[in-house]
């Protein structure tokens, strides 16, 4: 297993690196939250992202995408996270191309990649129900009838599920709730009369919506994948989210952590710095001892993707876990170590906490993760 | 064929011919020195074979004896030794701490000297380091060594000498200057535990029998060719040492990994014996299953990390990691010992008789002697400050 970037990653990590530093630094993201843009996100960035190829980074190469793997992605992530750039590239470039290039028969995928991969379409991809993750408690219904479905339900915490241009929704068509099988993918346009949309304001000021469904007319045609049988490609889609969303927290809790160790370097009291009192140092060491495990976790659950282990589900796991404890871990202490400009706006620092609360949230969080590799381990 | 595969072919041929049967089955290492004992004739064998080969020492150069493999060579004889189940052919302070350290500063006469023979196991190394006074402070150490002639005439006391009742040969820091400033009067020497001189006496632990002893010097006498690294400059000497004695302690919170494709745990299946399962093969008590899961994640999370770091670091060059490996691995072992007191119940705090079987008697002997795991080669406390010292640029 590689656990170190090839040159080829090395390489597009820097570029993403510069890239985010210079084009959309933290400064970015509060322009946005303050701006009260709508989007929630700037379009002109995304269609920069989308010319460095990012869009396509997952998206195989006959649909105009590069097909670069998981480590790249993780890697745009991580950067991203860095910088808390909000764009569509967690809901779009890795949960809308995995779902559609794994669902997608030949003419969804020629109708759709091209376009995402272009940075025109973004979509959402419509799963929880309840107040935490649990992928197959589905109560929303898609019913058949003559050339159509009707699906009726309601879905929450929809990421970019506001500004998205194609809802990816998934729906029971048998089955009760909470089992496994039953459950289909719908392509669905967001402007169908039925469907209703309200975006949520989250305290990361990310975009999140509860969309309801309400008798929605559904062509057959947009069914993605076999009829019933949807489910395995959500678990498939779901540990490649776990592992992209670790990697931007990974990032997240990186940068807070290098802001307060310059922090600790430069503030005084009683006359010396900070950071030369053994109460903060210890703790320092201990964040960035707890931050090696996390990259390890992050970057060995990206290789396993890659490279198509077996394992895939506990790795996930592992990377998702650690990086929500860490992400708790190094939040908290940073605003702490912060002081009273810790909990104020006008400091950065609080921008990394609130975020890495709604990332813990997303696919999982800590509690879930580890029961789910107590119980992948047999035990 | 690559090099590397090769080379994999070579040296699986060269194990399957030279191991010999007794080798691949797990059981204890032999630590070699003037009296050496084997537990077995094989072992014997085993040892002059692979230190013939160099590889007691793989990626030591070849002149002074090693196995001048590659670093990625060394992992290939390491996983071939491992799927064959091949026993460590030599355990020793020399191949783990002393001799990276001398390949750094030694001169080449003592080089040629010393390096052949800890690749073959003929002189049993123990390290002359913590004096009652002087723990987490070693840099305050009073041992003296004065000049007379062409030796050192050396009188004080060292603590926690691992198996200096046994040792041929001690490397020691010794006071060779003045008290103060305490780093710059330290010079770090060879010295032969056989002479009048010296004297052991064991020390028990909290946990019963142990290796440790003290070690008495009065008027024992060292060579001047043996002082390593210059005269009163034997701090530097000292703390690459011990980077090196940090990475090999590191290694031991890897015990309890889980690899890839294994499922359930050591952890979880011991948890299984003692607690039982309820209808879902689950552990029945819930709050020990998650702590378990943490534990196993946490296992491999610093399994993955170890892997990582050995692969960013050149051979031979310790890492600025290994204070982390340090601290994170102690930490994590000790609280591996207390899960599973936690799954044996009253299984897990017997201290000896026919109540309990030999493995539960282990388990918790084992169990407190972990508690020195975070003391020995460098309290967690100092590993912690090494790490906001020369890993984060903290300031003092």
């Amino acid at each position: 297993m590689a656990l170190v970037l090839n040159e080829e990653q090395q390489f597009l990590k820097d570029a993403a690196s510069k890239f985010f530093q210079d084009d959309a630094p933290v400064s970015h993201f509060r322009e946005i939250r303050d701006s009260n843009n709508k989007l929630g996100y700037s379009k002109e960035l995304w269609t920069k992202m989308a010319n460095l190829g990012w869009a396509g980074i997952l998206v195989s190469e006959e649909y105009g995408g590069s097909d670069f793997g998981m480590m790249g992605m993780g890697t745009i992530l991580e950067e991203a996270g860095k910088t808390l750039t909000p764009s569509p590239l967690f809901s779009t470039a890795l949960l809308g191309a995995t779902l559609l290039e794994l669902g997608g028969n030949e003419e969804q995928k020629s109708e759709y990649l091209p376009k995402l991969v272009e940075g025109e379409l973004t979509t959402a991809f419509a799963l929880e129900e309840g107040t935490r993750h649990d992928p197959s408690n589905i109560a929303t219904e898609a019913k058949k009838e003559g050339g159509d479905f009707i699906l009726n339900g309601k879905k929450t915490f929809v990421l970019d599920g506001h500004s998205a241009n194609l809802l990816i929704v998934a729906a029971r068509t048998g089955g009760s709730s909470s089992e496994t099988s039953g459950i289909s993918l719908f392509c669905v346009d967001p402007n169908l009369e039925g469907v209703d949309v309200t975006k949520m304001s989250m305290l990361d000021s990310r975009n999140a919506a509860e969309i309801s469904f309400s008798n929605v007319k559904i062509p057959v045609d947009n069914l993605l994948a076999e009829l019933g049988n949807g489910f395995g490609i959500i678990e498939e889609v779901i540990n490649k989210a776990q592992i992209g969303i670790s990697a931007e927290m990974l990032g997240n809790a990186s940068q807070a952590f290098q802001i307060t160790l310059s922090y600790l370097k430069e503030r005084k009291q009683f006359g010396v710095l900070i950071g030369s009192f053994q109460a903060l140092k210890h703790r320092a060491a201990v964040m960035y001892s707890e931050l090696e495990l996390t990259k390890s976790s992050v970057v060995g659950a990206m290789n396993a993707i890659d490279e198509q282990s077996n394992d895939v589900a506990r790795f996930a796991s592992m990377a998702k876990y650690k990086a929500g404890e860490t992400a708790y871990l190094v939040s908290n202490e940073s605003v702490q170590m912060h002081g009273g400009y810790g909990v104020t706006d006008e400091y950065d620092i609080g921008f990394f906490m609130k975020r890495a609360r709604v990332a813990e949230q997303i696919f999982g969080n800590s509690n879930y993760h580890l029961d789910r590799y107590a119980t992948l381990s047999e035990y | 064929m690559s090099n590397l595969q090769a080379f994999r072919e070579e040296t699986k041929d060269w194990l399957e011919a030279n191991c010999p049967p007794e080798m691949r089955k797990p059981g204890d290492v032999c630590w070699g020195g003037r009296n050496a004992t084997f537990s077995h004739p094989d072992q014997e064998i085993w040892l002059e074979r692979m230190g013939d080969k160099g590889w007691t020492c793989p990626t030591w150069p070849k002149e002074y004896g090693g196995g001048g493999l590659s670093k990625e060579e060394n992992k290939v004889l390491q996983d071939e030794m491992a799927s064959m189940g091949a026993r460590m052919p030599l355990g020793s302070f020399g191949i783990w701490m002393l001799g990276p350290a001398l390949l750094e500063f030694a001169t080449e006469e003592q080089k040629l000297e010393h390096l052949p023979a800890i690749v073959k196991g003929e002189f049993w190394w123990c390290q002359g380091y913590s004096e009652p006074g002087s723990g987490s402070d070693l840099a305050s150490l009073s041992t003296k060594a004065v000049e007379d002639g062409d030796n050192y005439i050396i009188n004080g006391q060292k603590i926690w000498t691992s198996f200096a009742d046994k040792a041929d040969k001690i490397f020691c820091l010794v006071r060779t200057g003045a008290q103060e400033p305490k780093h710059e009067g330290i010079s770090f020497i060879l010295i032969d535990m056989d002479q009048p001189g010296v004297t052991t006496k064991p020390i028990t632990l909290i946990s019963g029998k142990s290796p440790f002893c003290e070690t008495f010097f009065d008027d024992a006498t060292a060579p001047k060719k043996d002082l390593v690294g210059g005269f009163n400059k034997g701090w530097t000497v000292a703390k690459r040492l011990l980077e090196h004695e940090r990475t090999m302690i590191s290694s031991m919170g890897l015990s309890g990994r889980s690899e890839g494709g294994q499922k359930s745990s050591g952890l979880a299946e011991m948890s299984k014996k003692y607690v039982g399962t309820d209808a879902n093969n689950k552990i029945s008590e819930p709050v020990l299953r998650s702590k378990i899961a943490q534990h196993d994640l946490n296992s491999r999370a610093f399994g993955l990390t170890m892997q990582r770091v050995g692969e960013e670091t050149k051979v031979g060059a310790p890492s600025p990691a290994a204070a982390m490996g340090k601290y994170y691995g102690t930490e994590h072992n000790k609280l591996r010992y207390e899960l599973m007191l936690e799954a044996m119940g009253t299984k897990g705090i017997g201290w000896e008789g026919e109540s309990f079987s030999m493995e539960e008697l282990a388990i918790t002997r084992d169990w407190l002697r972990t508690k020195a795991n975070s003391i020995e080669g460098g309290t967690s406390e100092v590993q912690l400050n090494v790490i906001s010292k020369r890993v984060l640029g903290l300031p003092d």
